[in-house]
């Protein structure tokens, strides 16, 4: 078991590219780390390079104790989950898991003992005689799995083991992956584009972009409190209402509204200052009559109305042509076309920079 | 002629140029094997140039060497046996000079351009296409076999092919006089370059028909449906859905048969290149001059005009393949 | 329009008759002699008799010279396969600089520098190493024209198949050559296969080059070998040649056919396009 920490670390490609750039980062021992990031942003390359497959170009890596910054991938104990699996298609299942054993030289029937047990251990008993390509695509992720847990390594690497599964069995995978990690408690990293994905197993975030790491940081906090606005509009299954603004006596002018700010925040914003004003759509309420503070409000006509299974999503048109997004409960479904009013919950907006796009934290806080 | 670049000459600095970290760090263990940019399987440059190298040297030896000593050679009097065997002389140009005054050479590189133009460019190319068109429209067995008979004509080996029309063309009791009625004539005496090119012609179209019957399926169904939807007759569907489609594979078809059949040397099993050299296109009459009359510079003078005129051809190939690889 | 169809099909059908006679005719005296008592150049139904296998059997240079071909076919397809095996894996998998340059001069190369284009440096050649007339030279000659068009396919090969099973395979440790042993060589197969038995019909049809290099009878493949049977009379000894041809004719025609079935047609033109 063993914690990773990087330090300064960077993989500039040949040809320029940047893909993990100067990155300090400490993933726990025994924690299920999530990397969340757009296609693109250097997630696979991060993870390719604590795995060894490729070279830092600058900066140092240790697992545990050890600087392995240096070290050929297969000395580094860690075991992989590539997005296709990789599992070796002219090899039975059970040599499939045995494989690790193998390199390490165990004896033939004590590796394949242990590969039938670990099978058992993600129900793929009865599976062991057959190929890779006789199996369903969660069987073979399962398989993927199986091998990389007989490897006993330090430190799990996952690029997207989820990605080639349909939907529903993704779901299932999710759990079972997520349960797996609690009882074997090995550290684990685990990349994806999928936010839901992220959010739904990991014990900690890392949102990243073009090589940074935009925030670190548990589900909730990353959900609640996103660190700026590109956070924010990535993290979340419908994204933030984020609408230009401005302070103005006190309270903040958006979308033809003025609505109050955040609290903790009062003695922290400039008068006439330019803000981004935050907005979860789960976290506004849709109402026909005005609310009883009509202050915090923004009134506005039903537009369009996007049916989410138990709730759905209503769009409305404020003031300046601004269009803000609320989460409604399936009982509560306004036809379109409908006035009202969208309220807000101080304590669920957020307030973000509008030169810099971070989030404004309450002084205390901050101090 | 350019040299092959030696994988030994690469820069190994280059591989592990930048050291992350820097110096006095790690034992330097496994550095050998650690990892590489682009180099999935770890093998570190050393060891791919190890891989590499063993088939670039007989590559270097068995096939470079031989193509740029032919420069050399050619500038020689060198001869098989006799004095000049011994100490061969440097005699400058004279052998491409004597080679492409004399009248022989002449001769046999007409006989070779008509060989190449009337057997592959014209005979293998056209009935290539055609039985690739008429196959897609045959009952799937008499496809099959019409394909394998033509296949077969390609897959035996030159000898035998060689031994099957000498007796096909026999004067007396071969199976086309029989046939055709025409008893006693002699085809290969009265006809030989007419006779090798259609030889060459059953020899050869099997690469053009497999070719064009993969260029015709590459053609989008829906094309030929919308040409007949609008009445297209078998000449307008060729022209107007055919041929904007396989144009590639035209071209890759005419230089590969080109190149190849102006290298063949088959027909020498059946002719020999006689009678009274009718027949000796170029690599049989480059085997004469150098191998049975012995003048091996002069041979190599011959050799290096024949690699030119196929680097030409090549070339423009290999540029049209790399074209439409990228 | 139905007429004009009907008119079409017997057209396409006409056409592919003549076709196939012109194809088939050669071909059958292949058939036809070796089965007859008294084979002549003339193809008639064989008057039934498989007296020339025994005549063949019996044959010393013949038996020997198909013992040749098998060496020399052999030879080449190994050291062929081996030696592109390497090259292609370390040409596809490392980035070397210049290699893409590197296949296509080579490729330039094996296509200008034929056996017929070459037959002269590369006789002198044999000579000088001390190669001529032997099996050896023979080989590494053919081997040396084989290998650009091995390593360019098989590289392609390679290209197409995934890194991610051979990475998978380091990180558990292995070292590169079980790497190649375990991983890249049981993947690679399909494509090893089809060069191992392209580079045996290239050779085993081959002429020119063993007839150039090689002088004794007992050492020439056969394909030389067959144009030296002759009955006692000076005449071509037709049983001794059509019995011969036919056997020497049908392994290349069953490896075709097995790859065909096998791996479809891409790779028997050289290159693929
Ligand atoms: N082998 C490579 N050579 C050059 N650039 C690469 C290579 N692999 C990835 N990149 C670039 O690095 C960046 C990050 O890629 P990657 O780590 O695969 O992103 P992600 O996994 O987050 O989608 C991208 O811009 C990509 O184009
Ligand atoms: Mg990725």
């Amino acid at each position: 078991m063993a914690a990773i920490t990087t330090t300064q670390l960077v993989k500039e490609y040949p040809g320029g590219v940047r893909a993990v750039d100067g990155l300090d980062l400490t993933i726990e021992d025994g924690e299920f780390f999530a990397l969340l990031g757009p296609s693109g942003c250097g997630k696979t390359t991060l993870l390719r390079t604590i795995a060894g497959l490729e070279t830092a170009t600058d900066g140092r890596l240790s697992i545990g104790s050890r600087d392995v910054t240096a070290l050929p991938p297969g000395e580094r104990r860690v075991a992989m989950v590539f997005q296709d699996y990789a599992l070796f298609p002219h090899m039975t299942v059970a040599d499939n898991i045995a494989y690790p054993l193998k390199i390490q030289k165990v004896d033939r029937s004590s590796r394949l003992a242990t590969a039938e047990e670990v099978a058992g251990g993600l129900s793929l008993e009865g599976l062991t005689a057959r190929r890779p390509g006789q199996l369903s695509g969660g069987q073979q992720q399962r398989v993927a799995l199986a091998r990389a847990v007989a490897s006993k390594p330090d430190v799990f690497l996952f690029d997207e083991p989820l990605s080639n599964l349909d939907a529903r069995l993704r779901l299932e995978a999710r759990t079972f992956l997520k349960r797996l990690q609690r009882d074997l408690g090995v550290t684990t990293v685990f990349v994806t584009h999928d936010q839901a994905e992220a959010l739904a197993l990991a014990d900690r975030i890392a949102i990243m972009r073009a090589g940074r790491i935009q925030q670190v940081g548990s589900p909730r906090d990353v959900f609640r409190r996103p660190a700026n606005t590109f956070v924010a509009g990535f993290v979340g299954s419908t994204p933030m209402n984020l609408h230009p603004g401005s302070v103005r006596d006190g309270r903040v002018s958006v979308a033809g509204a003025s609505l109050p700010v955040p609290p903790g925040l009062s003695s922290s914003v400039v008068d006439g200052s330019s803000v981004i004003w935050g907005g979860r759509p789960e976290y506004l309420r849709w109402s026909a009559v005005a609310p009883s503070s009509a202050d915090d409000a923004i009134t506005g006509t039903v537009t369009v109305v996007e049916n989410l299974g138990a709730s759905v999503l209503v769009t409305v048109e404020a003031g300046d042509g601004v269009l803000v997004q609320v989460v409604v409960d399936e009982d509560h479904e306004p036809a379109p076309g409908t006035a009202g009013f969208v309220v807000v919950r101080p304590e669920r907006t957020l307030l973000f920079d509008a030169e810099s796009e971070e989030l404004m934290e309450p002084v205390a806080a901050a101090a | 002629m350019t040299t092959v670049p030696s994988p030994t000459d690469l820069d190994p600095a280059g591989a592990r140029g930048a050291d992350p970290g820097g110096a006095g760090r790690g034992t330097g263990r496994g550095r050998g094997a650690a990892v590489d940019d682009g180099d999935a399987a770890g093998l570190g440059r050393w060891r791919a140039a190890g891989f590499v190298a063993p088939a670039m040297l007989v590559v270097a030896v068995f096939l470079v060497f031989p193509a740029i000593w032919t420069l050399y050679l050619g500038l020689t009097n060198w001869r098989l046996t006799g004095l000049a065997a011994a100490e061969p002389e440097f005699v400058g140009t004279e052998n491409y000079t004597d080679a492409l005054s004399d009248p022989a050479f002449r001769n046999s590189l007409m006989l070779t351009l008509a060989f190449v133009f009337f057997s592959a460019i014209v005979g293998q190319s056209i009935l290539g296409f055609a039985l690739a068109w008429v196959a897609r429209r045959l009952r799937p067995a008499v496809r099959s076999v019409l394909e394998t008979v033509v296949l077969l004509a390609w897959i035996i080996p030159a000898s035998v092919v060689a031994f099957l029309w000498l007796a096909l063309l026999d004067r007396r009791e071969g199976t086309l006089n029989a046939l055709l009625g025409t008893d006693g004539t002699a085809w290969l005496l009265e006809y030989p370059m007419q006779s090798i090119i259609v030889f060459n012609i059953w020899n050869g179209t099997a690469f053009s028909m497999l070719l064009f019957g993969s260029a015709l399926a590459s053609v989008p169904p829906s094309q030929f449906e919308t040409a007949r939807m609008a009445g297209a007759g078998t000449f307008a569907t060729l022209r107007d859905v055919v041929l904007p489609n396989i144009r590639g594979h035209i071209l890759t078809n005419t230089l590969l048969i080109t190149l190849w059949t102006f290298n063949v040397f088959a027909p020498y099993l059946i002719t020999a290149g006689g009678p009274q050299g009718r027949t000796e296109i170029l690599g049989i009459y480059i085997y004469r001059v150098a191998l049975r009359d012995g003048a091996l510079g002069q041979g190599a003078a011959l050799s290096l005009i024949m690699i030119i005129i196929n680097l030409i051809v090549a070339s423009v190939y290999l540029r049209l393949l790399r074209e439409r690889r990228s | 329009m139905t007429v004009r169809a009907a008119l079409g099909a017997v057209g396409r059908y006409v056409f592919a008759g003549f076709v196939f006679v012109f194809f088939a005719l050669p071909l059958l005296w292949l058939l036809s002699a070796p089965f007859d008592t008294a084979p002549s150049v003339q193809v008639s139904l064989p008057d039934f008799t498989l007296e020339n296998f025994r005549t063949l059997w019996d044959n010393p240079y013949a038996m020997r010279s198909l013992g040749n071909s098998v060496l020399i076919a052999a030879g080449t397809m190994a050291i062929t396969l081996v030696l592109a095996a390497l090259a292609s894996y370390a040409l596809s998998r490392v980035r070397i600089p210049g290699r893409d340059t590197l296949l296509y001069l080579l490729l330039l190369l094996s296509s200008i520098v034929t056996g017929t284009a070459a037959m002269v440096p590369t006789f002198l050649l044999m000579t000088e190493l001390g190669l001529i007339d032997r099996q050896l030279g023979v080989v590494l000659v053919l081997t040396g024209g084989l290998l650009p068009t091995a390593i360019f396919i098989l590289k392609d090969f390679m290209d197409s198949t995934p890194r991610s099973y051979e990475e998978s395979a380091r990180v558990f440790g292995a070292s590169s050559l079980q790497i190649l042993r375990h991983v890249v060589v049981p993947i690679a197969r399909p494509g090893l296969a089809t060069i191992a038995v392209w580079a045996v019909v290239q050779v085993w049809g081959n002429f020119l080059v063993p007839f150039i290099l090689l002088r004794s009878p007992d050492r020439q493949p056969a394909a030389v070998v067959m144009f030296t049977f002759y009955t006692e009379g000076g005449q071509p000894n037709l049983a001794l040649i059509s019995t011969f041809s036919l056997l020497f004719s049908i392994p290349v025609v069953v490896m075709y056919l097995f790859v065909n079935r096998r791996y479809g047609f891409r790779f028997h033109g050289g290159i693929k396009r």
